[in-house]
């Protein structure tokens, strides 16, 4: 008896699915975006976008979170990584610890990291006692945006380092061992190792991670919206602004548009960058 | 000139890096978590004062207070509801997905990855906006329903690609085997495919709960009267006093640690086949 209808079955649903809340709502949302008010295309919220004030401080913003955050969150899941696999006793206490942020929302990360930056919060307490400071630093005024950008880098690298961490244990977990025991035959150190053997295999965990987190890292919001109130504009932030307070949806629309742009140049140029020739897959 | 180190030099020094970042690395991920907690067990007064102590009060007034404060409690059973709707449609949806990408070879299986992982390209809570419209257009605008079928749409690329790593995971052969024993198709699924990959199973469903507890901006756009604890948090942050905000952080991230406490061991291997 051939099953030949059956795979299809069971792919419809979710197909279907897909296709009425995902294809189907941005379909929607990219007219919405490219429809004037008379109803014929145009570039008029894109217009409306680029004269608002907060426009170039939020992509200006978003851009360097996402440049600053992404590359320390690899360097550090890259170190915990290469730490985890030479654990002999405690790996699975040391790995369950890291990856709790893993469960833990953006809302709530800021929330944490708002105890610790506030005026009469744990930072200030322990740069008092330690007479670093004399009196309690308001980290977090529109006074400060140095430090209110550096307390959402703190709360992103600390929140979102453990999906980094998990696609590359993973990865690292696919390299077949004989490959690290080759190099050590022929000499190499702990460092060669790591550049020439680890690294290069671990390409396409890399690539994933990188596409997943720049992608996040777009999409920053509830961090920023706790830790500085709209002080730092970010673009997910100003498109909640434009679709509530301002009552514009065409211009949110446009803005889902622009970070949708910045999502798919980051993509391909991560596809390209890390390419993997096939068949070289470890 | 180089200096030469023994092997067991090198394996202590190995072991001392190891301790020192291992233990930098423990303390960076839990001290914030324990300072939110002694905020979260502060009592209103006390959360105000400066400056702060290490060590917890051990007060519950302001959970206290967060619970009776108007909305919270509703807040707290929409996000659970929200979040068990999307648990139970993503893996309904997702696994026979990840079933048949798994065992069969049919044309169209290439696009159907594709789209999959397409979904996985694009910021999703951004759906919420074109939703909004359709939502008041059919009329389950502001409904838990409207929220949950957004957040199924969150989980499901990863609902999908998971259960078909857990059942890539069952050798065929076991399946072929309760074939030739005289199971049907569905007998041999249910008897013995599904309870080997049930474990893996019950930890996405796990994910795709925390996916959908966790989400803030679909949460937000979508409901208005019936909000979930994240949007009721987002929406009272220019109004609410500072231990309502900690005290609602608590209540966020708690039910989530011990989520992913239970699902540890699953965490890894969902990842690593999922990868490709």
């Amino acid at each position: 008896m051939s099953f030949r209808w059956l795979p299809y079955a069971l792919i419809a649903p979710a197909t279907v699915f897909t296709a009425a809340l995902f294809l189907y709502p941005f379909g929607m949302v990219a007219t919405q975006a490219f429809t004037g008010s008379d109803g014929t295309f145009s570039l008029a919220h894109f217009q409306t976008i680029a004269e608002h004030w907060k426009f170039a401080g939020a992509l200006k913003n978003t851009l360097w979170l996402a440049a600053i955050v992404v590359p320390l969150q690899l360097c550090l899941a890259l170190a915990l990584a290469q730490m985890v696999t030479r654990l002999q006793r405690g790996r699975d206490v040391m790995l369950y610890i890291w990856t709790i942020p893993l469960g833990i929302s953006d809302l709530a990360a800021g929330i944490i990291w708002l105890a610790i930056f506030e005026q009469t919060g744990f930072l200030n307490t322990l740069l008092m006692s330690a007479g670093l400071v004399s009196q309690p630093v308001g980290f977090l005024g529109y006074a400060n945006l140095g430090t209110t950008l550096l307390a959402v880098v703190m709360a992103e690298v600390w929140r979102a380092t453990a999906i980094v961490l998990v696609i590359l244990v993973s990865g690292i977990g696919l390299i077949p061992k004989e490959y690290s025991e080759a190099a050590e035959v022929f000499g190499a150190g702990a460092w060669t190792k790591f550049w020439r053997v680890t690294l290069p295999l671990l390409k396409p965990s890399l690539q994933t991670a990188l596409i997943l987190r720049t992608i996040l890292a777009f999409e920053v919001f509830a961090v920023v919206a706790v830790l500085s109130g709209t002080q730092l504009p970010v673009l997910m932030g100003e498109t909640y602004e434009w679709q509530f307070t301002l009552q514009d949806a065409s211009v949110a629309a446009a803005y889902a548009m622009i970070i949708l742009g910045i999502s798919i140049v980051s993509t391909v140029f991560y596809l390209r960058v890390l390419r993997t020739p096939e068949g070289v897959r470890a | 000139m180089k200096t030469v180190i023994t092997l067991e030099q090198a394996q202590r020094r190995t072991r001392r890096v190891l301790l020192i970042g291992g233990a930098a690395a423990t303390a960076w991920v839990l001290l914030p978590l324990y300072f939110l907690l002694i905020n979260a067990f502060s009592s209103p007064e006390t959360i105000g004062q400066f400056p702060k102590a290490f060590w917890p009060e051990g007060n519950t007034k302001s959970l206290a207070f967060l619970l009776g404060f108007q909305g919270v409690l509703s807040a707290l059973w929409n996000s659970i509801a929200v979040a068990a709707m999307t648990m139970v449609v993503s893996i309904g949806l997702g696994a026979p997905a990840g079933y048949a990408i798994a065992r069969f070879e049919f044309g169209g299986k290439t696009a159907f990855r594709m789209l999959i992982m397409l979904t996985r390209a694009f910021p999703l809570p951004l759906l919420a906006l074109p939703l909004a419209v359709l939502f008041i257009r059919a009329g389950i605008d502001d409904t838990l329903w409207g929220l949950a079928m957004v957040h199924t749409m969150l989980a499901l690329p990863f609902s999908v690609l998971i259960t078909y790593s857990l059942f890539s995971g069952v050798p065929i052969e076991l399946e072929e085997a309760a074939w030739v024993f005289g199971c049907t198709r569905w007998q041999a699924f249910f008897k013995v495919v599904l309870p080997l990959a049930a474990p893996g199973l019950a930890a996405s469903a796990v994910f795709a709960f925390v996916i959908s507890w966790n989400e803030v901006f679909a949460a937000a756009v979508l409901t208005i009267e019936h909000r979930t604890l994240t949007a009721f948090l987002l929406q009272s942050l220019n109004t609410s006093p500072v231990y309502l905000k900690f005290a609602g952080g608590a209540l966020l991230v708690v039910p989530a640690a011990l989520f992913m406490f239970l699902i540890r061991k699953h965490l890894f291997a969902m990842w690593g086949i999922s990868n490709r």
